[in-house]
C-alpha cells in the first residue's frame, strides 16, 4: 500500500537549513492501522503531510497504491488527495455555517466522476452514527460530533488510506474513545488507517507504532494486543454525551 | 466542481457577509448607474438638439462668410466679412437648384414696450425667411417685398418676446422701441419649443434686412444667407451652383479659397452629433471613473476574503481542490459581486435616468447600449479586479492554510 524509500525533507529557511526528515523507509501494508508517534519536531508531522501528498520529499521515493507519487504536479497532488486519502485533523477543519451533509460532500465535489453525491455523503454520515444530525452545522454539534463529520468526509470519496493528524487531541477522554470506536471500525472493515499522535494511550489502539525522533525512525513495534475502544467504553461511566 | 456549484458556494460566502457585500456591490451599483445616467442624458440631449434642427428645414443650406488667411494662420469662421445682398439674390436668380434664399443679419439690443423691457435678438432677414426656415405666423402677418424696399419700421415678434413685453396681451399692433426707435408689431410668430445650440427660436424679433442694416445697426454686409434647395436630392447640386456663383461674384482667382462657408442641415447634424459625442463620452468617462473605485472595493475585500478563509483554502485543497478550483471559486465570488452589482445598477441607472428627466426637464434616453456596455465593463471588472485575490488564494501552500489561525 505504502512503500516509502529514504525519504528526506529539509526546509529552508534563510541561510539554515532543517532536516525534518532524514531518510525514512517504511512499508504500511493494505488494512494495516498505524499510529505514528514522537515528541514535537521529530518529523512525524512532516511525514504525515508527505503521506497525505501535502508536501513532496526533498528527496527519496513514495509509492502509494502502487503509484510513485514524489514528484507529481500540485494539480495530480491534488487528484490524488481526492482519491486516495481521507484526512481527518485535530481541529476538525470543518467549513463553518455549512450543514453537516454539506461538509461530507465537498471531496465529492472535486471528484468530477462522482454520482449521488447528496446520497453518498447522507450514507457515509449514518455510518458515523450521524444520522440524525445531517443538517446541523458545525456550531450545533458537539467537538465529538464535529470530529465524526470529519471521519465522514473522510471515508466518503471511498479512499485507500485515512490519515489521523492527532484526531483524539481537541477531545476530552470519553469522546477519544468514541473516535478510535470508529477508527478501529474503520479498520475492522479492511481500511488503511494512519494516525500521528504523541498520546501513548491513543497509540496502543493501533496494531502497529512507528516511533520517530529527530527526523528518523527509531522504533517500529507490533501492539500485541490493541486496546479495544469498545470494550473500553463498556467499562468507563456514563457520561452524558451529546 | 461544476460552476453551478461554484456559484452556490460564493453566493453562500457572500451571504454570510452580507453588510460586507451590499457595501461592496454599491460601488459596482454606483459605477454603473452612473454610467447609464450620463449615457441617457448625453443621448437625449444630442436628440433633442437634432429634431430641434430638423424643424427647422431639412433641405436647407447656410452660406456663411468664411475665413481669412495670411500665409499659413487661419482666421475663425467669420473673420471676413464677404456676404452681401446682392449675394442672396444672385443665388436665387442664377441657381436652378436653389428655390429661396434669405439673407440675415443679427445682433442683440434692448427693446421697451411702455415700462417693459428685455434684451432679445434683432434678426433682419427677407419675407423669404419664413417658408426657408419653417417658421409660421400665428397672428397679424410678416412683413413684405416692399416693407423691405422700403426700409419699414415693422416687426415680427417670438412668443417667448411678445410674452416678455406685453403679458397677455396680443402683441400684433402694439408699437415698441429697438434700440429707441419706434416699430410697429405686424405679426406673431408660431412658438417653435425652446432650447438647443443656435438659441431660442421663439426669443428674437424680426425685422426687414435692409432696416436693420441701415437704420439700426449700420452693417454693409450680411452675416448669413439661408438657401432652400428645390429638393433634399439636390442640396449637393445647390452646393456647387452656390459656390461658382459667389467665387464669380468675389471675383476669387482659382487656385484661392473660398471665402464663404456653405454647410447644409445634414452636416450640421452631423457636426451636433459629434460635439454631443464627445460630451456624452466625457460624461460617460467621468462616471465610470465610479465603476473603477467600485471595481477597487470588490478587490479590497476579496482579498479581505481571502485572508479570512485561508483555513477554508487549506481544507479544500487537502479534499482534492486543485489550484484551478480555488482560483476560480474565488473569481466567481468577483464575477457575482459585481454582475449583481451591476443588474442592480442597470435597474437604478434606468429609474434614475427617468426621475432625473422628470425633475429636470431633460431628455434622457437610456439605450439598449448603454445598458451593455456598462454591465459589460461591470462583468469586466469583476475579472479584473477579482483575478489578483483568486490567484493570491490558489497559490496557497496547503499545509500552511491549514495551520492558519
Amino acid at each position: 500500500m505504502i512503500v516509502v524509500t529514504n525519504l528526506h525533507r529539509t526546509y529552508h529557511m534563510g541561510d539554515v537549513s532543517v532536516h525534518a526528515l532524514g531518510g525514512v523507509s517504511v512499508e504500511i501494508a493494505a488494512g494495516e492501522f498505524v499510529a505514528i508517534t514522537g515528541p514535537s519536531g521529530s518529523g512525524k508531522s512532516t511525514f504525515m503531510n508527505i503521506l497525505g501528498c501535502l508536501d513532496r520529499p526533498t528527496e527519496g521515493r513514495y509509492l502509494l497504491d502502487g503509484r510513485e507519487v514524489s514528484n507529481l504536479s500540485d494539480d495530480q497532488l491534488a487528484e490524488v488527495r481526492n482519491r486516495k486519502i481521507g484526512f481527518v485533523f485535530q481541529t476538525f477543519n470543518l467549513i463553518p455555517r455549512r450543514a453537516a451533509y454539506r461538509q461530507v460532500m465537498l471531496p465529492l465535489l472535486y471528484n468530477p466522476g462522482a454520482t449521488n453525491v447528496e446520497q453518498k455523503a447522507k450514507e457515509a454520515l449514518e455510518r458515523v452514527g450521524l444520522g440524525d444530525r445531517m443538517y446541523h452545522k458545525p456550531n450545533e454539534l458537539s467537538g465529538g460530533q464535529q470530529q465524526r463529520v470529519a471521519i465522514a468526509r473522510a471515508l466518503v470519496n471511498d479512499p485507500v488510506i485515512i490519515l489521523g493528524d492527532e484526531p483524539t487531541g481537541n477531545l476530552d477522554t470519553h469522546t477519544s474513545m468514541e473516535i478510535m470506536a470508529i477508527f478501529r471500525d474503520l479498520h475492522a472493515a479492511g481500511k488503511t488507517v494512519v494516525i500521528v499522535t504523541h498520546e501513548v494511550d491513543i497509540a496502543h489502539h493501533a496494531q502497529r507504532i512507528i516511533g520517530f525522533r529527530d527526523g528518523h525512525i527509531v522504533s517500529d513495534e507490533r501492539v500485541e494486543e490493541p486496546v479495544d475502544a469498545r470494550s473500553e467504553l463498556a467499562t468507563m461511566p456514563v457520561e452524558e454525551t451529546t | 466542481m461544476n460552476l453551478l456549484d461554484s456559484i452556490l458556494v460564493s453566493l453562500e460566502g457572500l451571504t454570510a457577509n452580507k453588510m460586507r457585500s451590499a457595501l461592496t456591490m454599491l460601488g459596482v451599483i454606483i459605477g454603473v448607474s452612473a454610467v447609464i445616467t450620463m449615457l441617457a442624458i448625453g443621448r437625449g440631449a444630442s436628440q433633442k438638439t437634432i429634431n430641434q434642427i430638423q424643424r427647422m428645414g431639412t433641405n436647407v443650406l447656410v452660406v456663411m462668410a468664411g475665413q481669412t488667411r495670411q500665409g499659413a494662420v487661419r482666421g475663425g469662421i467669420g473673420s471676413v466679412q464677404s456676404l452681401t445682398l446682392e449675394d442672396a439674390e444672385a443665388i436665387a436668380q442664377k441657381c436652378p437648384a436653389v428655390l429661396k434664399t434669405e439673407p440675415e443679419v443679427s445682433r442683440n439690443a434692448q427693446v421697451k414696450y411702455h415700462d417693459q423691457n428685455t434684451n432679445t435678438t434683432i434678426l433682419g432677414t427677407t419675407p423669404d425667411f419664413p417658408s426657408v426656415r419653417n417658421f409660421s405666423v400665428q397672428e397679424g402677418k410678416f412683413f413684405t417685398e416692399r416693407d423691405v424696399v422700403e426700409q419699414k419700421r415693422v416687426a415680427v415678434i417670438g412668443s417667448t418676446t411678445a410674452g416678455n413685453l406685453f403679458g397677455k396681451d396680443s402683441a400684433v399692433g402694439k408699437s415698441i422701441l429697438v434700440r429707441g426707435i419706434p416699430f410697429d408689431v405686424v405679426g406673431l410668430l408660431t412658438t417653435k419649443g425652446a432650447g438647443g445650440p443656435f438659441g431660442n427660436p421663439d426669443d428674437q424679433i424680426i425685422i426687414p434686412i435692409t432696416t436693420a442694416m441701415k437704420r439700426v445697426f449700420g452693417m454693409l454686409y450680411v452675416r448669413m444667407i439661408g438657401a432652400e434647395a428645390r429638393s433634399m436630392d439636390l442640396t449637393v447640386e445647390a452646393t456647387k451652383e452656390m459656390t461658382a456663383v459667389l467665387r464669380k461674384r468675389h471675383r476669387l482667382a482659382q487656385g484661392t479659397d473660398d471665402d464663404f462657408m456653405i454647410r447644409n442641415q445634414a452636416e450640421f447634424i452631423e457636426m451636433v452629433a459629434q460635439a454631443s459625442q464627445v460630451f456624452t463620452l466625457l460624461l460617460a468617462g467621468i462616471a465610470s471613473v465610479s465603476l473603477l473605485v467600485g471595481g477597487i472595493g470588490i478587490m479590497n475585500i476579496m482579498l479581505v476574503s481571502v485572508t479570512e478563509r485561508t483555513r477554508e483554502i487549506g481544507i479544500r485543497m487537502a479534499m482534492g481542490a486543485r489550484r484551478l478550483d480555488i482560483q476560480l471559486q474565488f473569481l466567481v465570488e468577483a464575477m457575482v459581486l459585481s454582475l449583481l452589482g451591476g443588474t442592480l445598477g442597470v435597474l437604478l441607472g434606468v429609474v434614475g435616468s427617468w426621475v432625473l428627466a422628470r425633475m429636470t426637464g431633460w431628455n434622457a434616453l437610456v439605450s439598449p447600449s448603454s445598458i451593455l456596455l456598462s454591465f459589460g465593463f461591470a462583468a469586466i471588472v469583476g475579472v479584473f479586479f477579482g483575478f489578483y485575490p483568486a490567484r493570491q488564494a490558489s497559490r496557497l501552500d496547503p499545509i500552511e492554510a491549514l495551520r492558519y489561525e
